[in-house]
């Protein structure tokens, strides 16, 4: 049991070290609208025995937790006192906070380079511990404990898996000497450590991860002429996967990882294809004189749906791989495009328009309810967390690009605002193991 | 890691145990290490000296031509791809122009912001596609026609309004 137990919690990700001088990203994350019952919960500040750390690890929890709507946070400034070890809580002052769960913690240096922040997650008005946990890694890597013990508490409080650990990439359009500078970035979930994949002259579109999280797909102009990569983010290897006549895009990573479905138009207009990565065998899977794009596969890897007009409008179809059949998905609303699945298969988040705004809208597969999602405007390019808890998508603000996260019942709502330039085509990772 | 409903049942059941049955003990002591792993950042590799080239060979074939007055900027209405009775105008004076002075052209297909980025991709290629179409019925060899798409990515106009949206809505021939 003991063992099953161990297996259970051992969080076993692949994270990435932070070798920049630039110690805050560009994305500054705004909470707008939150759970209307949130878990009020009491962070007191982790501190490094004997010395001084360079991050605020409670405020990376705090920050964490608020932005997933389901905490309220007690603001460290009230708090009577401020205990290291769960031996040192005295109930009392946090009950009188009206705080319900309560994290007590410390780091400790365990070698030259590494340290381990160990917490306890305590229920305040059981007065019991939930649980004791460690988490270790390298001294530039204070933010990704921070998040794991994020993930470890937002699971035992919600009974979900915590998505904190995971990574956004983006793409930015800056003006430079008056040209625009396309950018690739990557950043933490919380916007935090961008890191530059690939800046170009020409445009950089639709970044797509792979299923590792290890390597990302997207579309580049570097060329003269739209181009599908693949890049490792580690050895930042980059191979260039096709350069057909007209239109390469669109790309989208199989479940398994040895597929990249995409968009070319080599035979006159744009069709859906399946490129084997491991084969390299190319085939293509719609015959229409629509325009047919923006596949994504189901999580059974069984289908794509994809975009098409073929009915007038653009609508959501779904194609099986290996009959090739077609179906329709989406009918309400003039524009529907560019879907996703939400991991429990039943969620289908989508550009959608009724008449006049594009909004992200999620429809129910079973109910055929659909719901829109948000209230701003020019809504574009959504992206679902691996847990299904939020999304995050491309709007305007002030005529700029920016970035907007929304829970899938809309009850949720933040703003991840750039300090310059365009925001654009966020892609979050899958859970990165 | 995968959480099966057994294994997070047994698991929860465990923590319950280890909870109310040993307190004094210590309750979960499970640590997870993690790996230190960079990412790194790629560099495109720019044809500089191919596009410099390709200007200048361009310079030099136009002091050598009659100038061509027609529209090259083509503009169409949303979500669609139907010529206008003043670009099919002005495209037959391409054609005309072409016939008696070939050149080959590159037409680049637009949209406005509106819709989503890749849907945008294939439409600025049918509006660039139906150009051409009309292009090679007026004669032109297809051969001397290259269509790029550049779909909202290259907005001639920037804001968010109707004014600057039909601006962006074009194909443009160069």
């Amino acid at each position: 049991m003991r063992f099953r137990l161990m297996i259970q919690i051992l969080v076993v990700v692949c994270l990435f070290a932070f070798v920049s001088s630039k110690a805050w990203s560009e994305l500054v994350i705004k909470v707008t609208q939150g759970n209307d019952t949130p878990s009020i919960i009491a962070i007191p500040p982790m501190v490094l025995k004997g010395g001084q750390l360079s991050e605020d690890v409670s405020a990376i929890i705090e920050a964490d937790l608020e932005r997933s709507g389901f905490f309220k946070v007690i603001d460290r400034n009230n708090m009577l006192a401020f205990p290291s070890a769960d031996d040192d809580v005295y109930f009392r002052d946090w009950r009188l906070l009206g705080s319900e769960y309560l994290v007590v913690g410390n780091v400790t240096e365990i070698q030259r380079s590494k340290f381990e922040l160990s917490f306890s997650l305590i229920n305040v008005n059981s007065q019991k511990i939930l649980f004791r946990h460690g988490v270790r890694g390298a001294k530039d890597q204070l933010r990704d404990l921070a998040h794991l013990a994020s993930d470890k508490i937002y699971q035992e409080i919600t009974g979900i898996r915590g998505a904190f650990s995971t990574r956004l990439a983006y793409v930015t359009a800056d003006v430079e000497n008056e040209k625009l500078v396309y950018r690739l970035n990557v950043s933490d979930s919380d916007g935090a450590r961008e890191k530059l994949m690939l800046a170009s002259s020409e445009p950089i579109m639709s970044p797509s991860w792979s299923p590792k999280g290890d390597e990302l797909a997207y579309v580049s102009f570097e060329t003269g002429r739209p181009a599908i990569f693949r890049q490792n983010l580690i050895s930042a290897k980059r191979i260039q996967l096709t350069n057909f006549r007209g239109l390469n895009g669109a790309p989208a990573w199989s479940p398994d990882g040895e597929k990249l479905a995409m968009v070319l138009s080599k035979d006159g207009n744009p069709e859906i294809y399946v490129l084997n990565l491991v084969t390299n065998r190319l085939v293509r899977l719609t015959r229409h004189f629509a325009i047919d794009t923006e596949p994504t596969w189901t999580p059974d890897g069984e289908n794509l749906l994809f975009t098409s007009d073929r009915g007038g409008t653009p609508q959501i179809y779904k194609l099986n791989v290996v009959t090739r059949s077609v179906e329709r998905i989406t009918f309400q609303g003039n524009y529907n495009a560019r879907p996703s699945l939400a991991p429990d298969g039943r969620t289908l988040v989508v550009v959608h328009r009724e008449t006049d705004i594009f909004h992200i809208a999620a429809l129910d597969l079973e109910t055929d309810r659909m719901l829109e999602l948000t209230e701003t405007r020019l809504d574009e390019s959504p992206t679902i967390a691996p847990n299904g808890a939020m999304l995050i998508y491309a709007t305007k603000q002030n005529d700029r690009g920016v970035l907007s996260a929304v829970s899938l019942d809309a009850g949720i709502k933040y703003f991840l605002p750039a300090k310059s330039g365009d925001v654009r085509e966020p892609a979050w990772s899958p859970f990165l193991r | 890691m995968k959480n099966s409903p057994t294994t997070l049942t047994m698991a929860t059941i465990c923590l319950a145990l280890l909870i109310n049955g040993c307190a004094e003990t210590p309750i979960d002591e499970s640590t997870s290490s993690i790996e230190n792993t960079s990412i790194q950042t790629a560099t495109v590799e720019t044809a500089d000296e191919t596009a410099s080239q390709m200007v200048e060979e361009q310079e030099e074939e136009v002091i050598e031509q009659p100038t061509n007055t027609a529209a090259t900027v083509f503009y169409f209405e949303f979500d669609k791809a139907i010529l206008s009775s003043d670009t099919r105008a002005s495209l037959i004076e391409h054609a005309q122009f072409m016939k008696s002075y070939p050149s080959n052209i590159r037409l680049e297909g637009h949209a406005d912001e509106r819709g989503t980025r890749e849907y945008n991709m294939a439409l600025g290629e049918r509006r660039a596609n139906s150009v051409k179409e009309f292009m090679v019925l007026q004669g032109v060899p297809s051969s001397m026609i290259e269509v790029i798409s550049y779909g909202e990515e290259r907005a001639a106009s920037f804001g968010s309004n109707s004014a600057a949206w039909s601006m962006n809505r074009r194909v443009e021939l160069k």
